[in-house]
Parts: C-alpha cells; sequence; structure tokens
C-alpha cells in the first residue's frame, strides 16, 4: 500500500508540472493546446544540456548531481519557455486562433521530440549517469521504513513540483499578483480599465506557465523512462485533463495528479487481461468528462472555467 | 470604439482590424508565407543535415512525385485528411470548437471493424461494406453529438470535451483490440472481409472519388442549403439567429451529428477502403491537423481541397527527405510544424491592420472620419 | 459663499466625425457642490464627462484641475487628479467579492531606494564611525525593505478590508464587502463601482446615470450618501435626466441640448418647467411629410404586459396599448425605458410573465391571432405579417460578415419545401433595394459591414418592408443617419402608413416624432406614462411624460388621451 501511494506521488509529479503549468496560462485566458508539444520540447531542452554538460567529464560518473539537475532544469525551462513566448506572440500579439496554434506547437513540439531521441538511439548516446543525479534523494529514506520512503525517497523534481503546485496556488488566491491574473482571464477588459497591464501578464503567464510544464517533460526523460520512448506527448494531454479535474487549482492539482498516476498504476497491479487495462486507462478521461458536465449542470461561479478562456483580447473589439 | 487617443505615450504601432482586404490579396499573402514557410524548412534542413539545402527541395518533389505509387498515396492521403477536415468543417462554421475528430474518425473505423470482424464470412460481401458504411457513421455520429447534447443543453465547454473523447476513443479502440487479436500479440491483424471494392488496379481509387464526391456535397450544403445557412447565421451572431427564430440547440445538435457522419466516413475509408484493420494511431493525429486546414481554408470545402494538399504534400515530401538524409520518420512532423507557424501568423496580416507611428495625422484623421458613423453608433450605445 | 474651482472646462469640443457631440463647452465644477448635468439622450453629456474622466481625449478645448491645465488621456490620468467616473455599464469581475474589485489594479506606493538613502545619508558630516558604520548598513538593507513592502503590499492579508469598511461606514454605504460580485443586486454592484473610485482618492466622482438602474428606496440612500460626500467636500456630478431627482440632490444644473451648453443655473434659482424648456428646447420646423390616417382600425392590441430581466428589475410594466392600421405610433422615451424589451417581446423575442398580445389579421377579415409566448416562426407562420427593425442593427438585424444578398434571406430563407436556398429571389430583391434607396455598394455581394452606418439601416429597412408587412415596428432606425437617410427613412415609413401597415416607431429626437407621428406613446421606466395627440402635443408635456416618475396621480389623463 505504501509502496503504491509513493508510485502514485512520484508519478504523479509528470502531471503536476503539466497541470500546474497549463493553470497558470489558462488563469491569463488562454487555453494553450501546445501543452504536450512544450512538455516534449521542455524534455528536449533539458536532456540537451544536461548531455552537453555530461560531454564536459571524462568520467561522467563523478558529475556533480546538483549541477546536473540545476542545468538540466534551465535547460528545460528555457527551451519550453521559448514555446510558451511563441504561443504567445502567436495569440496575445497576434491574435491568432488559440487552437489552432496550440495544436501547431503541439505538432512541432512532438516532431522535435521523437526526431531528437531518434537521433539518440542513433548514436547511441546513454544518459544513464544524467539519470542517476536525478535520482539522488535524502540519504535517509531508506533507514526509516516505509513512512521514510512515502516521504523522503523520490528525486529532487517531484519535491520541486510540490513546492511549485503550492507556491502557484498561493500567488493565485493570496496575491495580488494572482488576483490581477485572474481578473483577466475572468474579464480582460475590467482588468484592462483598471490600469492593469494585460499583455504583460498574458505574456509572463503563458511563458512561465510553458516553462513550468517543460521541467515535467525532463522528468518523463530523467526519472521515467529508461528508451527514449515514453510518450511525453501523452502526459501532456493528460495534463490538461488535470487543470479540468482539479477546478482550475494547483492545489487540487496535486491531488489530481495524484489520482491520475494511480489510475495509471491500477492495471498494472490488478490481474486483469491486457483489453480490460485498456478499459481502466480510460477512466482518467470519463471522470474529467464527467466532472466537467457536472461543473456546467451545477454553473457555480467559483468552478467555471476562466470567463474568456480561448477568447483574445482585443481593446477595441466590443 | 476608437481608444488611440486615450493612450498616455503613443504606442509604437497600432493595431485595428481590416474590412478591406481583398480576396486575391489575402491569397497573395498565404502564398509569401507559403513560399517564406519553404525557404525556412529549407534552412531548418540545411542546419539538421549540412549541405542539404537544395536537396531537400528536390528530395521534396521527389518523395511524391517520383513514382505512380508515391502519387497515389499523396491522393489518398490527401482524401483522406480532406475528408475528416470536411467534417469539423460545420461544427466550426458554427464556433463549436469540436477538437475531437480523431475520436469520431476512431469510433468510426472501430464500428466498421467490428462489422467486419463479426460478420466476415457470414454475409455477402456487398452487405457486409453497406452495414459497415451505415454503422460507421451512425457511431461517428454518437460520438460527436454528446458533447453537443450537453453544450446545447448547460453550455458545457465543447472544446475540452471533445478532446477528452478523443483518449476515452483511443483506449477503447485498444481495448477491442485486444480481445480481438487471438495471438495475444495486442495487434489486430488484416481483417479478410468487408473490403471496399476497388476500381480497376487502383486500390484508392474509390476512397479519392467519394472524397471529391463528399467534398461537392458539402461544398452545395454549406452555399446552398437552408442548413448550411442557418448553421453560418448562429455561427456569426446568436443574437440574430433568435431574432430569425432559428432553434439555436436543434442547430448545434444537427450540425454535430453532421459532422460526426463524415468522420464516422472517414473511419470507415481508413478500415474498409485502406488499412483493413484498426488500431489507436489509425487516424494519425489527422483529427487535429484537420482542424489547422479547415481553418486555414477558412472554412470553404474548395479551398481546403488545396490547403489539405500542401499538408499532405509537405508532409510526405519531407518525409522521404528525411529518411533519404537519414534523419528519421520525425523529421516531417518538424517542417509540418513550422510551414503551420508561417501560415498562422500569414491570417493575422490578412485580418488586421498595423499601422506605425510614423503615419502623418492627417492620414489617422481621414481613416477615424471613415469610421465615424459606425463610432457615433458605437458610442452612442455606450451612453447607454 | 465663495467656492472654490475643482474643475474647469474651456471650449471643449468633440466631433465623431461629421457628428458634433459637445460644440464649444464652458464648466465649471466647484468643490463640496453637487453638480448635475442635464439633457436628452445624445445631447453629448456623457461624452463631455467621459472627456474629464479620460476615456476620450477632447478635440478642442482645455481642461483645468485646481487652476492648473492638465491634460487627461486616460481613466489613469484622470484618477491622478483625483477624478473617478462610475459608468453605466459596470465593470466588475463576477466571481470576485466587492473587496478584491475595489483593490485590482493598484499600484504599489512608489519607493525608490536612491530616495530613501538620501534621506538617512542626509547631512552626513558624523565622524563617528560606529554612527556612520550603522547608517551604510541600513542603506544596505533598504533593497530588502523593498522586497518586504512588496510582498507584504502583495500579500492578499484579511487587513485589505479594513481600509475600505472605513471608506464604507465614513459615508454610510451598506454593504457586505465580502460579498461576491454575481451574488449582488445592480444597487450593490454600484456601491461598489463608487467606493471603488473612493479608494482611489477621487475627489471628484462623475456618477453615469446612477439612479436608472435602482428603486426609489435605494435612490434615496443613494442620495444620502452623495451628500455626506458633499459635506467632506468631494465635488460630485451626476449625469441624469431625471428632473425629479435633480430638484432634490444637486446644487446647480447645467443643461445641455444637442452638443451646445444652454445654461448652468441655481436649483433654489429654478423649477421643472424651466428646466425641460431648456433641456428640449423650442420646437423645430422639420418639414416631415404627414397624411391623415385612412381607415384607421386596431391592428395590434397589447394589453397588460409585464416583464423581468435577469436581475428580476421589471422592464415592462402593465404596459398597454393599440397600433392601429394607416398610422404611426410614436414611442418617446429616455432610452432604456423597456422600448427595447416591448418590441422584442411584439416580435416573440422575450418570455413574458403577464399580458396579452392579439393581433387581427386584415386579410382574414381581421380574425383574432394571439401571439403571446409564440416564437418569431410561428408567428410568421401563423400568416401574421410582422415586420421588426431592431435597434442593434448588425448584431441583430444583420448578419456583418454576410452579403446583401444573404441578409436578404435571414427572413424568407425558409419559403419553399426543398432544403435548398433560393438565392434568385433575395438577389433581385437586393438590386431592387440597392436601386430604390440608393444604397452605396461596391455590389450585392459585397459584406454589409463594409457599409456606412446609413446604407447598412437602408438594406435593413428595405427587407423589413419588402416582406409586405401589416405590422412595422421599427427601434431607432435613423440613429447615426445622415440628414438624407433620415428622411429616405421617415418617406419610406410614410408611405408604408399609407398602404395601411400600422408603424410603430421608437425614437428619441422629440421634434421627429412630433412631426411624423399621429400618436405618441411616452414610457418612463417599463410603464407608459401617456399617450398624446402627435399633432396637438407640446413638446414640454412629452418632456415631463418622459421624467415623470410618480405614478398613480395621472391616470385619468392617460384615458382622455386613449380616447382621441
Amino acid at each position: 500500500m505504501f509502496s503504491f501511494l509513493r508510485e502514485a506521488i512520484w508519478f504523479g509529479t509528470v502531471y503536476l508540472y503539466g497541470s500546474t503549468g497549463e493553470i497558470i496560462t489558462e488563469k491569463s485566458g488562454h487555453l494553450n493546446l501546445g501543452i504536450p508539444g512544450i512538455m516534449c520540447m521542455g524534455a528536449v531542452g533539458g536532456c540537451v544540456a544536461d548531455i552537453w554538460y555530461m560531454n564536459s567529464f571524462a568520467d561522467p560518473s563523478k558529475m556533480p548531481a546538483g549541477a546536473v539537475i540545476i542545468i538540466g532544469i534551465l535547460g528545460a525551462m528555457l527551451v519550453a519557455g521559448l514555446m510558451g513566448l511563441l504561443y504567445s506572440f502567436f495569440t496575445v500579439s497576434l491574435r491568432c486562433n488559440q487552437n489552432v496554434t496550440g495544436l501547431a506547437i503541439t505538432t512541432f513540439g512532438i516532431g522535435v521530440m521523437n526526431y531528437w531521441s531518434e537521433r539518440m538511439g542513433a548514436k547511441g548516446i546513454s544518459i544513464y549517469w544524467v539519470r542517476q543525479c536525478f535520482a539522488q534523494t535524502f540519504p535517509c529514506a531508506g533507514t526509516i521504513g516505509d513512512f521514510g520512503k512515502l516521504f523522503f525517497s523520490y528525486g529532487t523534481l517531484t519535491y520541486l513540483a510540490l513546492a511549485i503546485a503550492l507556491i502557484a496556488s498561493f500567488v493565485l488566491r493570496r496575491t495580488r499578483i494572482g488576483l490581477n491574473l485572474r481578473a483577466i482571464g475572468e474579464n480582460p477588459a475590467a482588468a484592462d480599465a483598471t490600469g492593469i497591464n494585460i499583455t504583460a501578464y498574458k505574456y509572463v503567464a503563458t511563458v512561465l506557465g510553458a516553462a513550468i510544464a517543460g521541467i515535467g517533460g525532463l522528468f518523463c526523460m530523467v526519472e521515467v523512462t529508461t528508451s527514449f520512448q515514453y510518450s511525453v506527448d501523452a502526459a501532456g494531454w493528460l495534463a490538461v485533463a488535470i487543470v479540468i479535474f482539479s477546478v482550475w487549482r494547483p492545489s487540487l492539482a496535486v491531488l489530481g495528479s495524484m489520482a491520475f498516476a494511480i489510475l495509471y498504476y491500477i492495471p498494472s497491479r490488478v490481474q486483469v487481461d491486457f483489453g480490460e487495462k485498456e478499459l481502466i486507462k480510460m477512466i482518467p478521461y470519463v471522470v474529467t468528462i464527467i466532472v466537467l458536465i457536472i461543473i456546467s449542470i451545477l454553473n457555480k461561479k467559483e468552478t467555471q472555467p476562466p470567463q474568456s478562456l480561448g477568447v483574445n483580447y482585443f481593446r477595441e473589439e466590443r | 470604439m476608437t481608444k488611440h487617443e486615450t493612450h498616455k505615450k503613443e504606442p509604437l504601432m497600432h493595431i485595428s482590424k481590416r474590412m478591406d482586404m481583398k480576396k486575391w490579396q489575402a491569397w497573395l499573402i498565404r502564398l509569401g508565407a507559403f513560399a517564406i514557410a519553404l525557404i525556412v524548412c529549407g534552412i531548418v534542413s540545411s542546419i539538421l543535415k549540412p549541405g542539404s539545402f537544395g536537396k531537400f527541395y528536390a528530395y521534396l518533389f521527389k518523395g511524391v512525385f517520383g513514382t505512380p505509387r508515391r502519387i497515389w498515396l499523396l491522393l489518398q492521403n490527401i482524401a483522406m485528411l480532406l475528408c475528416v477536415a470536411l467534417a469539423v468543417t460545420p461544427a466550426f462554421k458554427m464556433k463549436f470548437w469540436n477538437i475531437g475528430a480523431e475520436g469520431q474518425v476512431l469510433m468510426g473505423a472501430l464500428m466498421c471493424a467490428l462489422c467486419m470482424f463479426y460478420m466476415g464470412g457470414k454475409a455477402a460481401n456487398g452487405v457486409i461494406v453497406l452495414v459497415c458504411f451505415i454503422a460507421s457513421m451512425a457511431m461517428g455520429a454518437i460520438w460527436a453529438v454528446i458533447p453537443a447534447l450537453f453544450k446545447a443543453q448547460w453550455n458545457t465547454n465543447e472544446t475540452l470535451f471533445t478532446l477528452m473523447m478523443n483518449y476515452v476513443a483511443m483506449n477503447l479502440v485498444r481495448f477491442c483490440v485486444n480481445k480481438w487479436s487471438t495471438n495475444g500479440s495486442g495487434v489486430l491483424g488484416i481483417l479478410h472481409y468487408g473490403w471496399m471494392p476497388s476500381i480497376g488496379k487502383y486500390t484508392y481509387l474509390l476512397n479519392i472519388i467519394i472524397v471529391a464526391v463528399l467534398t461537392v456535397l458539402l461544398w452545395v450544403y454549406l452555399r446552398f442549403s437552408k442548413h448550411g445557412y442557418e448553421l453560418t447565421v448562429v455561427g456569426e451572431s446568436t443574437n440574430t439567429a433568435r431574432y430569425i427564430g432559428i432553434n439555436i440547440k436543434k442547430v448545434i445538435i444537427r450540425t454535430m451529428i453532421l459532422s460526426g457522419v463524415i468522420c464516422g466516413i472517414a473511419g470507415f475509408l481508413l478500415v474498409s477502403g485502406t488499412s483493413h484493420t484498426v488500431n489507436a494511431n489509425l487516424a494519425d493525429g489527422r483529427g487535429f491537423t484537420a482542424i489547422l486546414v479547415s481553418w486555414l481554408a477558412h472554412f470553404n470545402p474548395a479551398a481546403m481541397a488545396l490547403t489539405s494538399s500542401l499538408v499532405v504534400f509537405l508532409d510526405q515530401g519531407s518525409t522521404f527527405a528525411g529518411d533519404s538524409f537519414r534523419l528519421g520518420g520525425s523529421f516531417s512532423d518538424i517542417i509540418t510544424g513550422i510551414f503551420f507557424f508561417f501560415i498562422i501568423a500569414s491570417e493575422f496580416f490578412i485580418n488586421y491592420k498595423v499601422k506605425f507611428r510614423a503615419i502623418s495625422k492627417k492620414k489617422e484623421k481621414a481613416l477615424a472620419e471613415a469610421v465615424a458613423v459606425a463610432t457615433v453608433e458605437v458610442t452612442e450605445e455606450e451612453v447607454r | 459663499m465663495d467656492k472654490k474651482v475643482a474643475v474647469e472646462l474651456k471650449n471643449i469640443s468633440k466631433f465623431f466625425g461629421d457628428v458634433v457631440a459637445n460644440n464649444k463647452i464652458n464648466l465649471e465644477i466647484y468643490k463640496g457642490e453637487i453638480l448635475s448635468v442635464l439633457g436628452e439622450n445624445g445631447c453629448g453629456k456623457t461624452t463631455l464627462m467621459n472627456m474629464i474622466a479620460g476615456i476620450y481625449f477632447p478635440d478642442e478645448g482645455k481642461v483645468y484641475v485646481d487652476g492648473e491645465e492638465v491634460v487627461i488621456r486616460s481613466p489613469k490620468d484622470a484618477f491622478s487628479y483625483h477624478i473617478g467616473m462610475v459608468h453605466q455599464h459596470f465593470k466588475l469581475v463576477d466571481i470576485f467579492s466587492a473587496v478584491d474589485n475595489i483593490i485590482l489594479g493598484e499600484k504599489m506606493p512608489e519607493y525608490s531606494i536612491k530616495e530613501e538613502a538620501k534621506k538617512i545619508l542626509d547631512g552626513d558630516t558624523d565622524k563617528d564611525f560606529k554612527v556612520r558604520a550603522k547608517k551604510y548598513l541600513k542603506v544596505a538593507g533598504l533593497p530588502f525593505v523593498k522586497v518586504w513592502k512588496w510582498m507584504k503590499f502583495n500579500y492578499l492579508s484579511k487587513a485589505r478590508i479594513k481600509k475600505i469598511q472605513s471608506i464604507a461606514d465614513r459615508y454610510g454605504f451598506d454593504i457586505d464587502l465580502n460579498k461576491k460580485i454575481y451574488e449582488m443586486s445592480v444597487s450593490e454592484k454600484q456601491t461598489v463601482e463608487i467606493i471603488k473610485v473612493l479608494y482611489r482618492n477621487a475627489d471628484i466622482l462623475i456618477l453615469d446615470e446612477p439612479t436608472a438602474v435602482l428603486t426609489p428606496q435605494e435612490i434615496d440612500k443613494l442620495f444620502a450618501v452623495l451628500r455626506k460626500m458633499r459635506e467632506d467636500g468631494k465635488s460630485i456630478v451626476i449625469i441624469t435626466h431625471k428632473l425629479n431627482e435633480v430638484m432634490a440632490i444637486s446644487d446647480r444644473v447645467a443643461v445641455l441640448r444637442k452638443g451646445e451648453h444652454i445654461a448652468t443655473v441655481e436649483t433654489s434659482e429654478t423649477n421643472e418647467k424651466q428646466l425641460t424648456e431648456m433641456m428640449v428646447g423650442k420646437k423645430i420646423d422639420l418639414n416631415i411629410d404627414r397624411a391623415e390616417p385612412k381607415n384607421s382600425e386596431d391592428r395590434l392590441v397589447v394589453a397588460h404586459l409585464t416583464m423581468s430581466n435577469h436581475d428580476g428589475i421589471k422592464v415592462l410594466d402593465d404596459v398597454s396599448f393599440t397600433a392601429r392600421s394607416g398610422e404611426i405610433l410614436g414611442i418617446a422615451g429616455i432610452a432604456g425605458s423597456g422600448q427595447k424589451e416591448l418590441l422584442e417581446s411584439i416580435a416573440g423575442l422575450n418570455k413574458l410573465s403577464e399580458g396579452e398580445i392579439f393581433y387581427y389579421n386584415p386579410y382574414k377579415n381581421n380574425e383574432e391571432v394571439d401571439l403571446r409566448s409564440k416564437t418569431p416562426i410561428q408567428i410568421r407562420d401563423l400568416g401574421v405579417k410582422l415586420s421588426f427593425v431592431p435597434e442593434d442593427r448588425l448584431g441583430m438585424g444583420l448578419v456583418g460578415n454576410m452579403d446583401i444578398v444573404s441578409n436578404m434571406m435571414l427572413r424568407s430563407y425558409q419559403k419553399g419545401k426543398t432544403m435548398f436556398l433560393n438565392r434568385k429571389d433575395p438577389k433581385s430583391l437586393a438590386d431592387t433595394i440597392v436601386e430604390e434607396l440608393q444604397v452605396s455598394t461596391p455590389g450585392t455581394s459585397t459584406p454589409v459591414r463594409n457599409l456606412s452606418g446609413g446604407n447598412v439601416q437602408k438594406v435593413l429597412v428595405g427587407r423589413e418592408i419588402a416582406a409586405a408587412p401589416t405590422v412595422l415596428m421599427a427601434a431607432y432606425p435613423v440613429r447615426g443617419l445622415d440628414i438624407n437617410s433620415s428622411y429616405t427613412i421617415y418617406n419610406l415609413l410614410n408611405a408604408q402608413k399609407e398602404k395601411g401597415v400600422a408603424v410603430i416607431f421608437v425614437g428619441e429626437d422629440l421634434d421627429v416624432l412630433m412631426e411624423l407621428c399621429d400618436r405618441i406613446m411616452v414610457v418612463c421606466a417599463g410603464k407608459v406614462t401617456g399617450i398624446v395627440d402627435g399633432r396637438t402635443a407640446k413638446k414640454e408635456e412629452i418632456g415631463l411624460l418622459m421624467t415623470k416618475t410618480d405614478f398613480g396621480a395621472d391616470k385619468e389623463e392617460e384615458k382622455e388621451n386613449n380616447d382621441d
């Protein structure tokens, strides 16, 4: 049971990065369907940065773990952030259709990721030592039994994800920055009238959201998969689902991510044949749909998607 | 209203909606964007594979027109993409953001395979094909109408709803394939019954003809039928729709059924007419690409034939180039992505006008006067 | 008592294209007074105030605040001069509480490290090393202080409510600041907007028709608050057209008419009659033809129509009238008095809570048809030839992105049994309308959005008339139109009247109403305050009816008018 929970928390990290990033973006009124592609780009960016760093060592096993982690995260954030910048340039400045732009970014990102992983596979490059660095955890984890395992046995990225989600939750609910951002997503005209710089907020929210999602891609690469084959984009779409599931709250996204991770793991734990497992994998999406329906029927203002989600703001248009 | 007067510092540029763009001008801009995209793609290619700039274009064409088989493949792929694009178009024209075509196609395909699987050998081939055809359409329609019902009744966000439906469909397909595959491999082999007949020795010809007919039919539907007119009005202004007494809910549901039916046909063509089997990746992202194709063509079926051709041309050509350069199959996704970026960006220059600060005040005033009547109307309304 | 001038406007003009919204207006706003800006719709009172609030920028003239010339280009600028405006359409975020809406967008107070450092080091002649070291240490800590202050400012503590509560208490606002906007009534929302302006330290408050959405009790409360603000030395400007309120609350009244400043008078030295005269002006002869109605018979009878809007406010209250064939029935009233809802209800777009609508079909021997709770299509299927020119031309009557031919089809596309559209008839109809009404357009395949306002209206009216109506309703059909286009519309309406159509004309210009219409029904706040004869009525009489808010005593008068 403990190990089950532990795996849920651990694997939920992927979703948590994606959904936290997407929530921040959606709060500014932009539905970024490019998240799967952006996570892919983050994965590529982080790995490229770390491989570059690894190559400067004759003996990769002697790499300082801290540096590897920081360089990886920065690489992921930079590349993913650039994709976010592209998205916001298209949707905020050029006012292009958000769905279309997002899908194009997803196409591109998945393409880059697959291209890159094929190259890496062909060249026979391994990131084994990089993975070792990311796997480092509290030294006490093994010594204090199940309890310790549950709380102290994760890599840095898991703790970082939790921290980011909780900080995001705090900022969105308890600070003026969050207040202004939420106002933009709800009613940009009202926010505009109070003198908030809408464009700046939208850019920052989108780029930051993308950068955070990018770390999620990196997590897939360095913790989840042993080859370069894990489909990061699938995690990206699930992250979009978790945003709905957690009714646009990062704090709930923590629980949502864990729940989805559990659903991901159930098939491998229960004794059913291969076919039924697929049905279990379907549950997260069905649950998301049900949540979506319920919130629309209840029509409670607090649980609705941001009012202007998907609509670009153009001041001169009424 | 003209708010540019209210800025304290006049911004570097001023963006306003453009009304006066001629059709040929718009197409010229798109053509220019396409040309630039091609050049950039060439540059990207030469970065990934130094010295391949010229070769890239050569391979692009060779990969598409090199052999008759490739040309057939091109036409087949165009037909499939176009078919899905046709499916999403009526909904999009109604401003119903159906991004669930992927799932709708898959469900159509699944239904088709289901009929082939269980009816195989028990009925005449013609009967099976007919049943497959009808079942596919019905299933596509069901999958599409579910989000529409909720949208009509409770205004449930259709973008997210249809997106989730895609993954439900994919898992359903995987489930069924696993159930059916007897050897436990999780892959369903070729089904031997219920194949669509081929005309002469051209396997894909019937597919292509069906899609061509469908394109014309949809064009006629959108342009000349009362239904098409109604959904356009609903998409443009729900208030006007109310004013002339259109039942908006009914139109939403009806249009999504149509969307689903065409998706079902696409699924049918993919299974019965092309691959004769089904798997979760059968739609191959066409449901998403189709959105871009439809949107870029401004929901005009005739123009969609052109845009889908361009996309497939680039995809297939760059796949060949990627293979030739030993860059792998994903090279084409990168190229297609870049192409999309440029074409999407070009829409901005078609829809909006950018004025730079340097523009003379006189011109600005003349412009302001041109929109004066409308402005007064608007401000008067604002007054209330 | 000599009062200080807070804001002074000198020769302010504003043009929208050829239309003069404000013409060389001079106005002074004193400190500690309540000034009413009075005028009919479209007289330019809101435009004028928008220029002080930074929404518009004046084309000519100067603005002085506290005697100094200022340039106000945005609401932000206006706030920096302590000017705040409460608009008619509230700009609030629905899911936020009142508090959050009030503090939304607030900027952190300036905190310059450089200046703080200067303050600490100022006059630093101290030779004592310890003291100096301490001072430098303090300076070194300033960036941290700034970050701390920034964080503290950013944190939404519970204490944020205190300052706002103190403002509310000071002026006697009765409001729960933690309530969400979507749970609030209109008057509460208005309170939030007012507090928002006060919170930003406004000394000059401009309220745009603040009483339009309030009940009499709420109005009393608001006035009490406004008086308190006046005692506090604030200047308050109320844009209004309700005379009794002007008399009740204001110290002075500035009257505007058709973009001109007529006069500013002390409230104590004037009366309602004089103000009405100033507001509506002398009657102007427009030379619109008006024939005597012939063979007039009842065509449309509306009885006791009552309807509430989303907020539960009665927008139509027991409205009864009869529209007769061969005459034009004008509807006069301040905008938003229920005209729109009335027409939409007749056209079958609204659900009614009470009332009857009967139509008498001239083609079937005046057979009675019940129109209540019918959809537009049902009404048409009943053989009722009802045409409606809505107020919102491109948002309701037409589809802007469609060409003229397609817009012609809006009314007729369902004709015929096939599932295909008949494009031929609409095409020839479009050609006819373009030719006969002289619509200036490159062709009938031009999207109507690209046409000018007058031409858009010709297309719309042309289409509605082409349906050969027996009842024609037109809401503000000449709004925003130039003189020539306006006369085209008047002639079209008159031609319909002569054909025996029952025309209902909602207008805002009293001169036009009085020359065009046979009878004029005056509405105010959803109620009918009177029906007068278009030929004999006095302008002042209509003006008074339009602004009449006390009901009851005038039932007899209404009866009299109904009798003729």
